[in-house]
This record gives structure tokens, C-alpha cells and sequence, in this order.
């Protein structure tokens, strides 16, 4: 039953979604009011339509109902409760399902926030958002409806991927697509404002919100991601330029880059073309991420193949969102009349830079994701596009961009002084290469790019404290003055400052983890001891423990510096019964200083285990300094400026840091 | 300045950080490809040694021999095999007569010397590429790899 209300009220919203994205448009273009009203209550009708269908599936993996062929195939009766919802979007139509829902709530959200837009402005947001609707639905409901009955119902599930059961990729993808589904928004009033003609400051501060908090969602799913690959692969590494992980960066690349572009749009009525552009590619990105790890192209090109209806529909709705929208700009944008002149040694400039720079790296990253693809379609040829390129290309172009972040707020807008700026910046260069100097002491043959990274790392970190200490004139009177200033600074300072010194914390945990990374591999006996990264690691044998769902061998460890007590290590090898599948469950012991990090193998069957052991030095420091972007990206979403524009944010944002409560 | 001037800058400067992307791109596009054979494609179309490539295939039956964390093992397709030695923990679902995908490159006695091996889908699964390459060798059989 439940199957077929959520089969019926899929099919009506996609007709809800047909007549929201047509009616309106069509209105605004006539001027009738009523038409133009009608796409709030149809954006109403839709979320709450594709809400019950969310619910029904979501009734029928609690419940277990097996008659449903999506929850046989990725459900089991024996799996926790966490796993059995967390199982309506770990598969392909699930998820496509949950990225409907967010579409609609997004809509919906506009459409009951945004009572300060224009008319025709709201209208056309709203049926723009109401097509990418109707794609999505179509795509559901013709080529991987959820809702497929199975009969004869099978007595059991085949059950969900063990790899996926666990509370980091639980909230991976809801929040990966939060950031993916917030651009849609961004790419509508893009799209909106070439239908209109019109850009306009204001339009800029309706757009910054939306993309800072797709871009805060995004940067938390990729880092959730990450960490997740890095405890539960086993493989010690936590970012490997696969085609996967390349779909969600690239979108977050693009989202950087309009968040900065629209500053520009807002403050100096500069930049217009260039920020409705970033907005179409931005989308336009989130667009390809999504159906390129859905489709399983990027695996393999007869993956493609083997479902046509599914790989068609996807090429031609990627053609003609990206083709469709490109096209009305190339009409449209030589429209727009650019605002302020500035020089290129300014802060506009700076901000140019950042989008040069970001939008050259999106680029080489793009080519190197669909390189494979299409020298397979074309001669047949398997190959695989590997990090060495990925960091050839990407490095020297983030080099340039950490130097500039330290120097961009720095400079006026117009027309800055770079001489008065290196001035200013100077004690940043003096403690970067103080840091470097020692480093260089220590060990003389450290690698050239540990030296750079590190030297970038403090030079971010401390002229992104200068910047802000020179904003509230630290030191300059008294304390009480700057403890003033401090206070009446608009939040988005702050936010900037906190996002920047989050960048350099990963910069610090990328390049020491890679840099001085030490590890011990081989076969140890019980109360065997092993040094490592300055632990004494004591192998304390292995014995056979059962889950819920599995069973496994699992290891003891003792790490010990000699001079405390010491911490216990217990990583698993699970064997998981249904489906049948072996997985590695690594011990962490994550500390600010470096992780203790250990995986068990097979017996040698003369009572010894092959074990791994590493020590990565301040590797935490990568997602620490995501969760500190995010922080500072939350912040400047408070800013009061952004918030009269349009009061929805708090609600978002409460709404976000109830999420990473859950996560956490 | 002029708008005109000032278009002209940023022109530049896109041009100048595009020709800065190309270059990279050329430069490490070759070292960053990596090829996909299967052991009769490698007899084919060899690969030097000391060049990265992925090797796939099915583990050959009775050919694991383990010492400690060293592990040696043959890849084929049926019709032609590679010795492969991997030093390293091998992946949840490493078994003879499964799928395997390795990266590495051959030394200089023509054994490929692994350092990933790539395995860690579910017992029925077969990875896309050595699926493709037991259907050229002629020896594709989907119900009998176990």
C-alpha cells in the first residue's frame, strides 16, 4: 500500500512541478499577478508531495517491507535502525529521491522567505527551480522508480554494503547534496536575472546566503567523505583523486569562487556576467557530480551501456540545463552593463585572481575526471587519470591563491597599495620563513613542497590574524576600544577571518601528515613491540569477537611514548554476513599532535598477524580546519546585512548545526 | 584606467594563468595516465618497465603464496598469466579465482611489482575492465568464477 501512495504522490508532484515551472514564467512575462502568485503555493504543494514520498520509502525500509524491490535489494531486517533509514538514500533511486526532496524544500523555502523579492523576480526563481524539479522527477519516475514491487516478496533483504553502514557516510551524501541542491538555487536567480535583464546589488545579496551556505554544506560533506575513507578503507589515506570524489570537489571549486564573485557584484556592481556564469557552472558541476557517481560512468563506460534508458536521459538533461542556460546567457549577458571600474592591483582585482585561479583548477580537474571516459568511448582504451596529475596541476595553482588570500583583505577596494600592504604583511613573511628556517634546521633534506606548504601555512594563519587585529586596531589604543570594535565588526568580517585560518589549518595537516608520515608494516607475534613515530607499539594478539551483524577478529594494541601509560588500539577485520563481505575497521587514536593509527590482517597461521601501523603527524588538522571553514562560512551567514535581505538564514543555519549535532 | 584597459588586464591575466594550466597539464598528463591491461593485452601491447599501469584479471588458483606481508600470486585471463608480488595488506576480498585489479609496473624479470591491489567489492563482483578482458580472452564464463 505504501508503495503505491508514494508511487501516486511522486506523479503528482512531478504535475505540480510541470505547472510550476511553466505557469509563472509565463506570468511574469505577462505581468498577471495571479500567475505569477501561483508559484509559491505550487512550490507548497510539491515539497509537501515529494515529502510523502520520502516518507512512504522511508515507512517501508523501517518496516522492512521486503515487497519493495529498492528496499529487498538494499535493506536487511537485522540491520540497526540507523542503517535501515540511512538505507533509503545509499542507493541510486533513494538517493535521486532525497535529492528531489531537498529541491522542493529549497523552493519551498524561497517561496516562504522571500516576500521581500519582486514578483516577477520570485515567480521566475521558483519555476526556474520547479523545471530542475521536473527533470529530476522524470528521471525517478521513468528510469529508477524507488517504488518497484517485487513479487513473489523475498523473505529477507540482500542488505545494505557494510562499507556504508557507519554514522560518517549515514551523512555524507544528505549533506554533499545540501550543498549541491543549494546552487540550484543560486543557478535559478541566475537564470532569473538573464530573463530579467537585470543585476543588481540586491540580487547579489540574495544570491551570497544561498551560495555560502551550499558552499558551508558542501565543504562539511566532502570533509565527512574524507574522513570516512580515511578511518573505514583502511588504506591510511583520506583523499585520492577518484573520479568520485573529484564530482563533489569541483562543484565546492566553483562555489569558492561565486562566493567571492558575489561580493564583488554586491559591494562594487562589478563582475555581473562573470558571477551569473560561475552560478550556471557551479550547478552545472553539481549537476554532472551527481549523475556521474549515480550513473556509474565513471567506473566504467559499459556501466553506461548497460542501462540506456538511464545514461540517456541523463545526457540529455545535463544538454540541456547546461546547454540551455549557457545559451540564454550568451543572449542575454552582453545585456548587463558592468558597474565600478577598478585597478588591478585592488580588492576587486584580488578577487579576480582567487576566480582565475579556482576556475583554472576546476578546469584541469574536470579534464583529468573525463579524460578516461571519453578515450574510452572514442578508442577503446582503459585508463585511469592518476593523483600524480591531479597534484602536477592542482598544487601550482593553490600556491598562488594562499599567497593572495593573506594579501586580498588586506587591499582597498578601487585601487589598493600593494607596497603599504607588504608592510603591513610583513611580520606574516618573518614568522613564514622563521617556521621554514627551523624546519629546514631540524631536518635539511625535508622536501621542497613541505618547506612551501609550511611556509604558506603561517603565512595564512598569521596574516589572517593580522588582517583582523588591524580591523579592530589590536594594540593601536586600548584594549576596551578594540574589544568595541571588535563587536560592531559585521560578522562576515569575522566569518572571512575564521574561513581563511581554516584553510591554512588544512594546509598544516595535508602537508605535515604527507610530509612526516611514518608507518610499520609486517607480521608481528603477540608481545612483539614495534617503535613508530616515536610510539612503542606492543602487539597484544588477536581474538575472535561477534557484532549484531557480523563477526570479527580483532587485534590489541598498547602505544606507549615509555612514559605514560599508554593508550589501548583495537582495529577489526569484520565479516559481515548478509550480504557476505569482509571489511577493515581501523583503530584510531586521533590526538592534535598526530594519529595513532593501526589495522589488523590475516593470521600467518603460526600465530602471527600482518599489521600496519602509521603515525600521521597533525592529520586531524585537515578536518578540523573544514569544520573551521564551515564555522566561518556559518558565521558570515549571521551577518545582519544578509539577514534583513532575507530572514530565512538563521532558521538554515540552526537548522545546520542541528545536523552536525546529530553527526557528532 | 578605462574600462577598455582595464579589460585588457584581465584578459591577459587569464590568458597568462590558462597557458600556466596548459603547460602543467601537458607536462604530468603523460606521468598521471594510467593504462589498464590484462595479461594478454600486456603481450600485445607491452608496457616498459618501470612505467605504472593497472594490471587486471583473475587471481590464479593455487598461486598465492604468502611470507609474511610479502605475497606473490599470478594474474590471468585464461589464456596468458603475469607473476605479481605485493608487499602490503592485501584487501578484504582477495582470493584465488576472484577478480583483482593491481597497480604497479613490471621490473626488470617481468614481474609486476604491485603497490595497490584493488579488490574491495563484494564477493559477486567483478570488476568492469577484467570482466571485459576474460570476454576478449574467450573465457568469460559469469557463473563460474566463485
Amino acid at each position: 500500500m505504501v508503495a503505491e501512495i508514494g508511487q501516486f504522490v511522486l506523479i503528482l508532484a512531478l504535475v505540480t512541478a510541470f505547472f510550476q515551472g511553466t505557469l509563472p514564467l509565463v506570468g511574469a512575462a505577462r505581468g498577471n499577478q495571479p500567475m505569477m502568485r501561483f508559484a509559491s503555493n505550487a512550490a507548497f504543494v510539491q515539497f509537501a508531495a515529494v515529502t510523502g514520498a520520502f516518507i512512504c520509502l522511508t515507512v517501508g525500509y523501517v518496516t522492512s517491507d521486503f515487497s519493495i524491490l529498492n528496499v529487498a535489494n538494499n535493506s536487511h531486517s537485522l540491520k540497526p535502525m540507523l542503517y535501515k533509514i540511512s538505507g533509503v538514500w545509499g542507493n541510486h533511486e533513494g538517493s535521486l529521491l532525497l535529492w528531489s526532496l531537498m529541491l522542493a524544500f529549497f523552493g519551498f523555502a524561497v517561496a516562504l522567505f522571500g516576500r521581500n523579492l519582486p514578483d516577477s523576480l520570485k515567480a521566475r526563481v521558483l519555476s526556474i527551480q520547479g523545471l530542475i524539479g521536473v527533470g529530476f522527477l522524470m528521471f525517478i519516475l521513468f528510469t529508477s522508480n524507488p517504488f518497484e514491487r517485487l513479487d513473489p516478496a523475498p523473505l529477507d533483504g540482500s542488505g545494505l554494503n557494510p562499507l556504508l553502514q557507519d554514522p560518517g557516510l549515514a551523512f555524507h551524501p544528505p549533506f554533499l547534496y545540501l550543498g549541491y541542491v543549494g546552487l540550484s538555487i543560486t543557478f535559478s536567480f541566475a537564470i532569473a536575472a538573464l530573463i530579467e535583464g537585470k543585476v543588481d546589488p540586491a540580487w547579489a545579496r540574495w544570491v551570497r546566503p544561498w551560495t555560502l551556505a551550499a558552499w558551508g554544506f558542501l565543504t562539511i560533506g566532502i570533509a565527512l567523505g574524507s574522513w570516512w575513507a580515511y578511518y573505514e578503507l583502511g588504506w591510511g589515506g583520506w583523499w585520492f583523486w577518484d573520479p568520485v570524489e573529484n564530482a563533489s570537489f569541483m562543484p565546492w571549486l566553483a562555489a569558492t569562487a561565486l562566493l567571492h564573485s558575489a561580493i564583488v557584484v554586491e559591494k562594487r556592481d562589478a563582475l555581473k556576467n562573470w558571477t551569473i556564469l560561475l552560478a550556471i557552472i557551479a550547478f552545472s558541476l553539481s549537476l554532472l557530480g551527481t549523475f556521474l557517481v549515480r550513473s556509474g560512468v565513471l567506473n566504467s563506460v559499459h556501466a553506461f551501456a548497460s542501462d540506456p534508458a538511464r545514461g540517456v536521459f541523463i545526457l540529455m538533461f545535463l544538454i540541456v540545463v547546461v546547454g540551455g542556460s549557457l545559451l540564454l546567457y550568451g543572449i542575454r549577458a552582453p545585456m548587463m552593463k558592468g558597474g565600478g571600474l577598478f585597478a588591478p592591483i585592488s580588492r576587486e582585482g584580488a578577487l579576480v585572481l582567487n576566480n582565475l585561479l579556482l576556475s583554472t583548477a576546476t578546469a584541469t580537474i574536470l579534464l583529468g575526471t573525463l579524460y578516461p571516459i571519453f578515450l574510452d568511448a572514442f578508442t577503446g582504451d582503459k585508463v585511469s587519470v592518476g593523483p600524480p596529475y591531479f597534484e602536477a596541476t592542482f598544487l601550482p595553482l593553490a600556491i598562488p591563491l594562499i599567497i593572495a588570500m593573506a594579501f586580498g583583505p588586506f587591499l582597498a577596494w578601487k585601487r589598493g597599495d600593494l607596497a603599504g600592504v607588504l608592510s603591513r604583511l610583513k611580520f606574516a613573511l618573518l614568522l613564514a620563513l622563521l617556521l621554514v628556517g627551523f624546519i629546514w634546521w631540524q631536518q635539511t633534506d625535508t622536501p621542497i613542497m613541505a618547506l612551501v606548504g609550511m611556509g604558506l601555512f603561517a603565512w595564512l594563519l598569521v596574516g589572517s590574524l593580522l588582517e583582523w587585529a588591524e580591523r579592530i586596531k589590536l594594540f593601536r589604543g586600548s584594549l576596551s576600544s578594540s574589544w568595541r570594535r571588535m563587536k560592531q565588526l559585521p560578522r562576515s568580517a569575522h566569518g572571512m577571518t575564521v574561513a581563511h585560518i581554516g584553510v591554512a589549518l588544512v594546509v598544516l595537516g595535508v602537508t605535515a601528515s604527507e610530509t612526516w608520515q611514518t608507518e610499520h608494516l609486517g607480521v608481528m607475534r603477540p608481545g612483539e613491540i614495534v617503535s613508530v613515530g616515536g610510539y612503542d607499539f606492543r602487539f597484544d594478539g588477536a581474538e575472535a569477537v561477534a557484532g549484531p551483524n557480523y563477526e570479527a577478529v580483532r587485534g590489541t594494541f598498547l602505544a606507549s611514548t615509555g612514559t605514560e601509560k599508554g593508550v589501548y588500539l583495537y582495529p577489526e577485520q569484520r565479516r559481515y554476513t548478509d550480504p557476505p563481505m569482509e571489511t577493515t575497521e581501523a583503530a584510531i587514536r586521533p590526538m592534535l599532535s598526530a594519529d595513532l593509527y593501526a589495522v589488523v590482517g590475516e593470521a600467518d597461521g603460526k600465530g602471527g598477524h600482518a599489521v600496519r601501523i602509521y603515525h600521521k603527524p597533525f592529520i586531524s588538522w585537515i578536518w578540523i580546519g573544514a569544520f573551521v571553514m564551515f564555522l566561518g562560512g556559518g558565521l558570515s551567514l549571521s551577518d545582519r546585512r544578509l539577514r534583513m535581505g532575507a530572514p530565512r538564514r538563521a532558521r538554515q543555519q540552526a537548522a545546520a548545526s542541528d545536523l552536525s549535532r546529530a553527526k557528532g | 584606467m578605462t574600462r577598455k584597459k582595464r579589460r585588457l588586464y584581465f584578459v591577459l591575466a587569464g590568458m597568462g594563468i590558462l597557458a600556466i594550466a596548459t603547460a602543467l597539464v601537458l607536462t604530468s598528463f603523460e606521468d598521471g595516465l594510467v593504462f589498464f591491461r590484462s595479461p594478454s593485452d600486456l603481450v600485445e601491447k607491452p608496457i616498459p618497465s618501470g612505467r605504472n599501469f593497472r594490471l587486471g584479471g583473475l587471481v590464479e588458483e593455487g598461486s598465492v603464496e604468502k611470507n609474511g606481508v610479502l605475497t606473490r600470486f599470478r594474474v590471468t585471463d585464461l589464456n596468458m598469466a603475469v607473476p605479481v608480488t605485493f608487499e602490503g595488506l592485501l584487501p578484504d576480498l582477495f582470493r584465488e579465482g576472484q577478480g583483482v585489479v593491481t597497480e604497479g609496473a613490471l621490473n626488470e624479470d617481468g614481474i609486476f611489482v604491485a603497490t595497490n591491489v584493488l579488490a574491495k567489492h563484494d564477493e559477486n563482483y567483478m570488476p568492469p575492465e577484467v570482466a571485459e578482458a576474460l570476454k576478449k580472452s574467450g573465457q568469460w564464463n559469469p557463473e563460474g568464477s566463485d
